[in-house]
């Protein structure tokens, strides 16, 4: 009786704990310098995005949040920047130093205020869910904090790696949020998201390698007019 | 009641006994890491005997506040020991005297006087450290208070002993992600406040790049043992605050006998060794950073710290 009644609590807790790392680290993506360190923000993004899942999976006890839990990680952490670093290559990802627009703490505290905004936003939203409400509660606005960083991280950043980086954390905080809403979202929706931020990633990486072999760098911000050859 | 001020006092004692241990065991650890030999885990406590019995050397052009701060240094540590939770799981005598914003401006004060003092003699280095450890603890204020308040408003009160049981009643608060947020700020607080290695390195000797070390750079003989001493104390309740209250309240004691208590020193001292090998891996897997990286550093610990307030009350 005692370990019925203390299982849900528990498993919100974690599912909570899940939510703050995923925000953390999405953080981590707006905070980091080298963009191997960002890399690792993403993919540790990731991982926090498939326990979610699979909490979830437990939590609804349903067979295909499970299986979305097993793509996302498969797809996230370990396909997506496998194939960054080899479309790319090392030239571009061992830089240690990303140029920003504004620099690092006052971004990250723009970033702060960014997500006190979606929390604003998200409570309209908790209020029309019913019977799920302790999740989404702690799901959805977490979820759409990270979409906006995200895109935040789209814009500060001028370089190309950065910034396919704050696209992919961007469709992770959509996932997040969409999860928790959705639970019965058909599976083959899922399953086309997932394999759609992998043809992103493919595609930004020889886009990128293409423009570093063309242009010499990658920093984007500077590249604003066309050139005939 | 008599019992009470009696642990008390045991508390202090312990901490004053056991905390240039746990530097020794902080250094051991890093030059075994490093694969070097490395002194003797005791070498902290020969290194302050043999302080206390050289001679000290003044300078003229110094105050009465040169004299007086390593006393101060000394003395702030074991009054904020007389305050939090080290050895027991109830409030003892002194516990009421002051709340955890108490101890944090406790503190303070002996790094203020510590600052006055390195300014005082007129050394080149000791005004560049000093000040550059005021930009540190600057920069670190907006942390501690954000992780102050958000600790307190959970339990509902300021005072340490009943802040810790708040996170393990039930079990399952233990996982809540403010708690788990404010633990990685509050780490990091530690990390900037003792001068550890992502924000300045104990064991450098290079005065240039000294942050922490170089107010104590003045100080011979009984003065620099006293320094000494007072900072592997305020590291020592620093650390002990940290697991008492943040993270692990377990194995302390719990009854009123004096052999509960004894039993609780061990356990401390286990609790604080495994918090060092975490230390000791973070400062070994991180190289120093630039002076002007540190504010970004503890920017990322406000944000953590933000993150933590922000899961729990919005």
């Amino acid at each position: 009786m005692i370990a019925q009644s203390m299982t849900p609590t528990l498993l919100t807790q974690l599912n909570a704990l899940t939510g703050g790392l995923f925000l953390l680290s999405t953080f981590g993506v707006i905070a980091m310098r080298q963009v191997l360190g960002c890399l690792k923000m993403f993919i540790l993004q990731s991982l926090f995005l498939a326990s979610s899942a699979l909490l979830l999976s437990y939590y609804h006890s349903s067979l295909h949040l499970l299986a979305v839990a097993a793509i996302t990680l498969v797809v996230k952490p370990l396909l997506i920047p496998y194939l960054l670093r080899r479309t790319v290559g090392d030239k571009v990802t061992s830089r240690r130093e990303i140029s920003q627009v504004l620099n690092i703490p006052t971004s990250l505290l723009i970033a702060a205020g960014l997500t006190i905004f979606a929390y604003f936003i998200a409570k309209p939203l908790i209020a029309y869910s019913g019977a799920g409400g302790i999740i989404i509660g702690v799901n959805l606005p977490i979820g759409i904090s990270a979409l906006l960083l995200g895109a935040y991280a789209l814009t500060v950043r001028r370089e190309a790696v950065p910034q396919t980086i704050g696209i992919l954390s961007m469709e992770n905080g959509a996932f997040f949020a969409g999860i928790s809403i959705a639970s019965n979202l058909p599976f083959i929706a899922e399953l086309s998201a997932a394999f759609d931020a992998l043809i992103i990633a493919l595609v930004m990486g020889i886009l990128i390698r293409k423009i570093h072999e063309r242009v010499g760098s990658t920093s984007v911000g500077e590249m604003k007019t066309l050139r005939e050859v | 009641m008599n019992n009470k001020i009696l642990f008390n006092l045991l508390q202090v004692m312990v901490v004053m006994a056991f905390s240039p241990l746990v530097k020794g065991v902080v250094d051991r650890l890093k030059e075994l890491v490093q694969s070097r030999c490395g002194p003797s885990i005791f070498q902290p406590y020969l290194d302050i005997w043999k302080l206390f019995h050289k001679d000290e050397v003044v300078s003229e052009q110094s105050s009465w506040i040169f004299r007086f701060t390593p006393y101060m240094v000394f003395v702030t540590p074991i009054f904020v020991t007389l305050l939090i939770p080290v050895l027991t799981d109830y409030p003892l005598f002194f516990a009421f005297m002051g709340d955890m914003l108490g101890a944090g401006f406790i503190l303070a004060l002996g790094g203020f006087f510590a600052t006055l003092s390195a300014v005082d003699t007129g050394n080149p280095y000791g005004p560049m450290g000093s000040s550059r450890t005021r930009m540190v603890g600057l920069l670190a204020e907006p942390v501690f208070m954000t992780v102050f308040f958000t600790v307190s408003f959970v339990a509902g009160s300021t005072i340490p002993y009943i802040v810790q049981k708040v996170w393990i009643m039930p079990l399952s608060n233990f996982f809540e992600p403010s708690h788990i947020l404010t633990m990685i700020a509050f780490i990091m607080l530690i990390i900037a406040e003792t001068g550890r290695i992502p924000v300045d390195n104990p064991s450098g000797h290079f005065e240039l790049a000294m942050i922490d070390e170089s107010k104590g750079l003045e100080y011979s003989g009984r003065g620099a043992a006293l320094m000494k001493w007072g900072g592997s104390m305020k590291f020592f309740v620093l650390v002990s605050i940290f697991l008492n209250v943040l993270v692990t309240p377990w194995g302390l004691a719990q009854g009123n006998n004096l052999g509960e208590v004894l039993l609780a020193v061990p356990l401390i001292l286990l609790k604080i060794f495994a918090f060092i090998i975490v230390l000791v891996v973070i400062e070994s897997s991180f190289a120093k950073l630039r002076l002007f990286r540190i504010p970004e550093f503890l920017v990322a610990a406000f944000i953590t710290s933000v993150a933590a307030m922000i899961t729990r009350f919005l």
